[in-house]
């Protein structure tokens, strides 16, 4: 197997709050292969955003990456290791946030973000803003650097982008905005770029547009896009590969047919389950019970088992890492002790039933006061 | 439908950017407009003066008024206003507003202080915003102990009374006018760097910002380019109210005999010699303080105009 071109491993990012360690993102690992749109799905608060921005070393304080390793095209990006003093420390490997600043963020490694009404500074033209970038992570000059702003302004369906090139953000519609930012982030030509729910601040139509626009050019520059979303649908119509997330931990992580037509992972499962479709009623709608836990204080063992169908005493006590569960050639990760190749005798434990369970009563208190 | 209500309101709301619409905006304002065109006119005053003082030596004003410094020959010292005679001939307007005691044309001697109070404003209040603003907007952006230093020493400096400060700033170094500028600078400083770092607390935190950092754009950069400008509708009201304060600290310190030094006219200086004489010549107190009124008063008016503009939640 080729070199992935960004490999996360065992990533674990926390914040330090008055009430506790709040582990956002707690051990995660997944790869990115050259050329291929891989999507990060779960619900809001599992930790997808603080993975983004654990990669480009954006998160701030009160927020700390405190494990994992990070490699780019087999770089080392960042990794830990050991002190004298058995504390964790970065190890010397790690690029410097200089030389990272310089030589991976936005020149290797791209970001469009969430909100394109305010990832966009309102007191500069929209063709400076890019301009900017360009002339920081191409070396272009000035003059040059405005060319290749039209021309990616274009590339990007903004009608007449000479004489948009000197519009504020607030004259353009929300879905040209994200429109512009793509255009930031390709104009860099990264070989990757990480989109953070890029299309959920926008209507389905300009969504459709977009997925469109950002298919077209994967395919014309081969860029990799890690695509944060919690849309399915979205990540049924772009992804290549899907890893699944859960209060911090990867639940499944698989071909995006695989995931869709042979779901390992009942969390997977319960999405799928929630997710309206034109030939479903209401009623047999089935919404996953309960929210999600805080992730201050998680639940024990599995982190899915106080909301889950499946669960059994033994989900109490293992936390199961995700685990090869395919049965064909095509990896399929999950983290689910009623897959065999766990060994716990998920079998005989007995099922946990939701009324007299703890969780489960809380649950169910939530649900009626709805 | 409520879509698009949403997006026009955005829209007027975000097009409160560039300096055009903000002064077309500001010219609405009656008041402000009133306090615009006395500002413009005693900088005239003072490019005037400035111009003839620094580069003619006077001689503007010695063929077509007074010598603003030397006395007049066969003139009477505290002269009324709408005096009688001069050199020139005889007439009701020889020296319109009166003359001093040793028989200087007071108004002349206002014009010239003009180019003091103009000075001032400008030098003083410009170092305070450049240093106050740099200070405030490193400390708020970096946080940490940056922060925690920076704004310990400005507390330092805030927490001095500001005439104290100010003398002891004058007697370690000297008397002139360029220190009396400089140590009301120093204590502009805090005010401004509390003021932008405030400011800035809430606009790094931005997606823009993060996007810009997530593009590899220094740190520098992003706080000149997207932090700083999105901060700086408060300092430019603090600016001008600034302005009119610094004139009448340093009218003030005049006064107390620190600043400008005779002959040099400066209105501070000329309401210190006037005191004496406020029962037979109140002319004499009357036109200097009225100069520094008037002045300061412009100011705080054009900073309250560009607060209303500046400041969306006031608008009705």
């Amino acid at each position: 197997m080729t070199t992935p071109l960004l490999s996360v491993e065992n990533l674990q990012t926390q914040f330090e709050t008055a009430e506790g360690t709040v582990r956002a993102v707690d051990g995660i690992s997944f790869d990115v292969h050259e050329g291929e749109i891989v999507g990060l799905v779960g619900e809001s608060g599992a930790g997808k955003s603080v993975a983004i921005s654990s990669v480009l070393r954006l998160v701030e304080s009160p927020g700390e990456i405190v494990g994992g390793e990070i490699r780019f095209r087999g770089e080392t990006l960042l990794s830990f290791e050991e002190g004298p003093n058995g504390e964790r420390r970065q190890s010397p490997e790690s690029l410097s946030n200089k030389e990272f600043r310089q030589r991976i963020r936005g020149r290797e490694i791209a970001t469009i973000f969430q909100d394109p009404m305010e990832s966009l500074n309102p007191v500069f033209t929209i063709g400076s803003q890019l301009q900017e970038f360009i002339e920081i992570n191409r070396e272009l000059p000035p003059k040059d650097a405005r060319d290749v702003a039209i021309e990616t302004l274009r590339e990007v369906d903004i009608p007449k982008p000479e004489d948009r090139f000197d519009d504020y953000p607030h004259e353009f519609s929300g879905g040209m905005r994200q429109r512009v930012l793509i255009a930031m982030a390709i104009a860099c030509q990264p070989s990757l770029i990480l989109a953070d729910e890029p299309t959920t601040a926008l209507d389905v139509t300009v969504e459709g547009q977009i997925l469109n626009l950002v298919s077209n050019l994967q395919e014309e520059y081969g860029t990799s896009f890690v695509w944060v979303t919690h849309d399915l649908a979205v990540v049924a119509d772009i992804c290549d590969r899907v890893n699944v997330m859960y209060l911090g931990q990867m639940a499944e992580q698989a071909d995006v047919h695989d995931l869709f037509d042979n779901t390992k992972h009942p969390y997977t499962e319960a999405l799928l389950q929630s997710v309206p479709r034109p030939d479903k009623t209401v009623e047999s709608l089935t919404p996953i019970e309960g929210v999600m836990p805080e992730a201050i204080n998680p639940p024990s063992g599995c982190r899915f088992h106080p909301r889950c169908p499946d669960a059994r005493e033994v989900c109490r006590e293992v936390n199961p890492e995700p685990r090869n569960v395919s049965d064909t050639d095509n990896r399929h990760n999950a983290a689910c002790v009623k897959h065999d190749v766990f060994d716990v005798d998920y079998e005989h434990s007995t099922p946990i039933q939701s009324e007299g369970d703890e969780f489960g009563e809380d649950l169910q208190v939530t649900e009626g006061s709805r | 439908m409520a879509a698009e209500t949403e997006e026009t309101e955005d829209q007027e709301y975000e097009s409160r950017v560039g300096a055009s619409y903000m002064l077309s905006r500001l010219l609405q304002d009656t008041t402000a407009r009133i306090s615009l065109i006395l500002i413009a006119i005693i900088s005239g005053m003072a490019l005037f003066a400035f111009i003839d003082a620094e580069f003619l030596d006077y001689r503007l004003a010695e063929t077509y008024l007074y010598h603003p410094l030397r006395n007049n020959a066969g003139t009477r010292p505290l002269l009324p206003p709408v005096g009688l005679s001069n050199q020139f001939g005889e007439g009701v307007l020889a020296h319109p507003l009166g003359t001093d005691t040793r028989g200087r044309d007071l108004a002349v001697r206002l014009l010239y202080g003009s180019r003091i109070a103009i000075q001032i404003a400008l030098v003083s209040t410009t170092i305070g915003v450049v240093v106050g603003t740099t200070v405030g907007a490193v400390s708020g952006y970096y946080g940490g102990w940056i922060d925690d230093v920076l704004m310990r020493f400005v507390e330092i400096l805030y927490s001095i009374p500001f005439l104290v400060l100010v003398i002891a700033f004058m007697a370690a170094f000297g008397r002139e006018l360029i220190y009396a500028m400089i140590g009301v600078s120093i204590i502009s400083i805090p005010i401004f760097a509390r003021l932008i770092r405030s400011e800035v607390l809430s606009i790094r935190e931005e997606t823009y910002v993060e996007a810009a950092q997530a593009a590899g754009v220094k740190d520098r950069n992003i706080l000149l380019r997207h932090v700083i400008p999105n901060s700086f509708a408060p300092v430019v009201v603090q600016t001008t109210l600034q302005m009119g304060t610094n004139i009448l600290i340093v009218a003030g310190l005049s006064f107390l005999g620190f600043g400008a030094q005779p002959p040099t006219p400066s209105w501070g200086q000329m309401l210190s010699i006037a005191r004496n004489y406020m029962l037979p010549a109140p002319w004499f107190s009357v036109w200097p303080g009225l100069a520094i009124l008037i002045t300061v008063m412009a100011f705080n008016i054009l900073g309250d105009g560009l607060r209303d503009t500046l400041d969306p939640r006031l608008e009705n």
